[in-house]
C-alpha cells in the first residue's frame, strides 16, 4: 500500500514539474512571439522592428509587460462588474488548459528514470483539444457584452460567429485524420508518423483546411474580424486596459503557439524527423525538433498576417460555409475510400 | 475519495442548476447552465465516460450554449423590455409543473428498481467499445437518429433560404 503512495506521489510531482516547465515555457513562447511579429513584420515591410530595449531589442518583451501592469486598470462604469473581470482570466485559462495532451517527445531520462513527455495521455487526446477551442470563445463573448459598448458587442458576435462555422471544417477535417490513424490518442497519432511517414503527404487537402480554420480560430489575419480596428475601434477588446488587456492579447498567442504544435503532431510528424531519433540527447531531440516545426508555422501564421488583407465579413462566412466545409466532406470522403482499397 | 467528488459534482450542479433558473438576468442563466453542463461533464468522467464527458462539453457547452448566448446578446434582454406575466397564470404553471414532477415521481417509485451497473470493465467507456456497440447492438437506432437529423439540417436550410418558393 505505502509503496503505491510512494509511486503515485513521485507521478504527481514529477507531472506537477512537468507543467511548470511546460507553463513557463508556453508563457515564454508567446511573450517572444510578440517580438518575433514585430521583427518578422518590420523585415516583410522593410523596416528594423524593436531595436532599443536590450541587444536586437531582445527585452522589449519585458517592457511591454511592465507597461501592461502599471498602466491604469479602467472598468467602465455602464459594464457588468464581475463578469468585466472574469472574461480576459476565462480566455486565458482555456487558452493555457489546452498543452496538457501534446506530446512533447516520446521520454526523457532523468536520473535513470524514463519520465514521459505528455502531461495526459488522454486517449481521446484531440477531442479534448477541441472541447478547449470551443470553449475558448467564452472568454470573447463575455468580454464584449460584459463591457457594454457597441464595438464590444458587435466584436464579441462577429468572433462567436466566426468560430462556430470554423469549428465544422475543423472537426470534419480532423475526423479524416482519425480514419487514417485509427485512433484519438495524439500520442500514438505521433508514434505512427516515424521518419517521414507524416501524415500530410496523405492528408495535403485535410492540412490546407485545418490551416485556414486554425488561422480562423486564433483570430489572427486575414481573420481578424472581431478587432479589426477601422471597423471596430478594437473590437472585443475596446474597453479593456492593463493587464485584462495583456491577457487577451497573450492569450491569442498562446492560441497561436497551441495551433502549431497540433498542426506539427497532426500532419507533420511531431517530433519525428528523418534520420534523427527523438531519443536522443536523453530524450531531448523531441522536443527540439518539434519545437523547430512550431517556430516554424508561428514564422507561417505571421508571414500570412503581414501578407494577406483582411476579409469582408461576407466573405468570410461564404468561404466558411460554402467552401471549406463541402472540401472537407470531400476529403473524409476520399478518405474513406482509400483507406478501403489499401488497408483491405 | 469518490464519493467525495461525486458529492462536491452534484452539489455544484444543483446550485448552478438552481441560479440559472433564478438569476434575473438571462445571459447570467446561460453562463449559470454552462457550469452545470461542466459538473455533469465530470459525473460522466467518474462513471469512465471520457467520450461522452467531451462530446458532452463540445456538443452542449461549446456550440449550443454559444448560439443561446449568442441569441441572447442580439435581442439583449432584460426584465424592463421582457413582457410581465401575471399571478394568475404564474400559479397555473407551478400547478401544472407541480402535478408533472408528481406524476414523474409516481411512475419511478412503481417501477422495478434497475440493479446497479456493475463496475467490472473500466474501459466500457472508451471510443473503441462505444463505438463497437453502436454500429453493432444499436446500428438501427443510431442510423434512425442519424436520419432525423439529417431532416433537421435539410429543414433549416430551407428555412434559412430567403425566399422560399414551393
Amino acid at each position: 500500500m505505502s509503496l503505491i503512495l510512494l509511486f503515485t506521489t513521485a507521478l504527481l510531482i514529477e507531472k506537477i514539474i512537468l507543467i511548470s516547465v511546460l507553463f513557463a515555457i508556453t508563457l515564454g513562447v508567446a511573450a517572444y512571439s510578440t517580438y518575433g511579429e514585430r521583427k518578422v513584420a518590420a523585415f516583410i515591410q522593410d523596416r528594423l522592428g524593436p531595436n532599443r530595449a536590450g541587444p536586437f531589442g531582445l527585452l522589449q518583451p519585458l517592457a511591454d509587460g511592465v507597461k501592461f501592469f502599471t498602466k491604469e486598470d479602467f472598468t467602465p462604469n455602464a459594464a457588468e462588474r464581475w463578469l468585466y473581470i472574469l472574461a480576459p482570466g476565462a480566455f486565458m485559462f482555456v487558452a493555457c488548459m489546452t498543452s496538457a495532451v501534446i506530446p512533447w517527445g516520446t521520454q526523457l531520462t532523468i536520473f535513470e528514470k524514463p519520465v514521459d513527455l505528455q502531461v495526459a495521455d488522454l486517449n481521446i487526446g484531440i477531442l479534448y483539444i477541441m472541447g478547449f477551442v470551443s470553449l475558448g470563445v467564452y472568454g470573447i463573448m463575455i468580454g464584449g457584452w460584459a463591457s457594454n459598448n457597441k464595438y464590444s458587442l458587435y466584436g464579441a458576435i462577429r468572433a462567436s460567429s466566426q468560430m462556430i462555422s470554423y469549428e465544422l471544417a475543423m472537426g470534419l477535417s480532423i475526423i479524416a485524420v482519425i480514419m487514417m490513424t485509427g485512433t484519438l490518442s495524439l500520442k500514438e497519432i505521433a508514434a505512427q508518423q516515424a521518419g517521414l511517414n507524416w501524415n500530410i503527404w496523405y492528408q495535403p487537402l485535410g492540412f490546407i483546411i485545418f490551416l485556414v480554420c486554425a488561422l480562423a480560430e486564433c483570430n489572427r489575419a486575414p481573420f481578424d474580424l472581431a478587432e479589426c480596428e477601422t471597423e471596430l475601434v478594437g473590437g472585443y477588446h475596446t474597453e479593456y486596459s492593463s493587464m485584462k488587456l495583456g491577457f487577451y492579447l497573450f492569450a491569442e498567442y498562446i492560441n497561436m503557439f497551441i495551433s502549431c504544435a497540433v498542426i506539427a503532431t497532426l500532419y507533420f510528424g511531431g517530433y519525428n524527423f528523418p534520420g534523427v531519433d527523438p531519443g536522443w540527447l536523453g530524450g531531448f531531440m523531441g522536443p527540439i525538433v518539434l519545437f523547430a516545426k512550431i517556430i516554424f508555422f508561428i514564422f507561417v501564421f505571421m508571414w500570412i498576417r503581414w501578407t494577406i488583407p483582411r476579409f469582408r465579413y461576407d466573405q468570410l462566412m461564404h468561404l466558411g460555409w460554402k467552401s471549406l466545409i463541402p472540401l472537407s466532406i470531400l476529403n473524409m470522403v476520399l478518405t474513406g475510400a482509400g483507406v478501403l482499397l489499401f488497408e483491405n | 475519495m469518490t464519493l467525495y467528488i461525486f458529492l462536491t459534482l452534484a452539489i455544484v450542479s444543483v446550485i448552478t442548476a438552481l441560479l440559472m433558473v433564478f438569476s434575473r438576468n438571462p445571459v447570467h442563466s446561460v453562463l449559470f447552465l454552462i457550469l452545470t453542463f461542466f459538473a455533469i461533464a465530470g459525473q460522466y468522467v467518474l462513471l469512465n465516460a471520457q467520450f461522452l464527458a467531451v462530446v458532452h462539453i463540445i456538443v452542449y457547452a461549446g456550440a449550443i450554449m454559444v448560439l443561446f448566448l449568442f441569441v441572447l446578446m442580439m435581442l439583449n434582454l432584460n426584465s424592463e423590455t421582457e413582457p410581465q406575466k401575471s399571478t394568475m397564470w404564474k400559479i397555473m404553471a407551478a400547478i401544472a409543473a407541480g402535478s408533472l414532477l408528481l406524476t414523474l415521481t409516481g411512475a419511478l417509485r412503481g417501477s422495478v428498481q434497475l440493479a446497479t451497473p456493475v463496475q467490472s470493465n473500466p474501459r466500457v467507456g472508451l471510443v473503441e467499445n462505444l463505438g463497437k456497440v453502436l454500429f453493432t447492438d444499436f446500428v438501427v437506432p443510431f442510423e434512425i437518429a442519424g436520419i432525423l437529423f439529417l431532416a433537421a439540417m435539410v429543414g433549416a436550410v430551407l428555412v434559412g433560404k430567403k425566399d422560399l418558393k414551393l
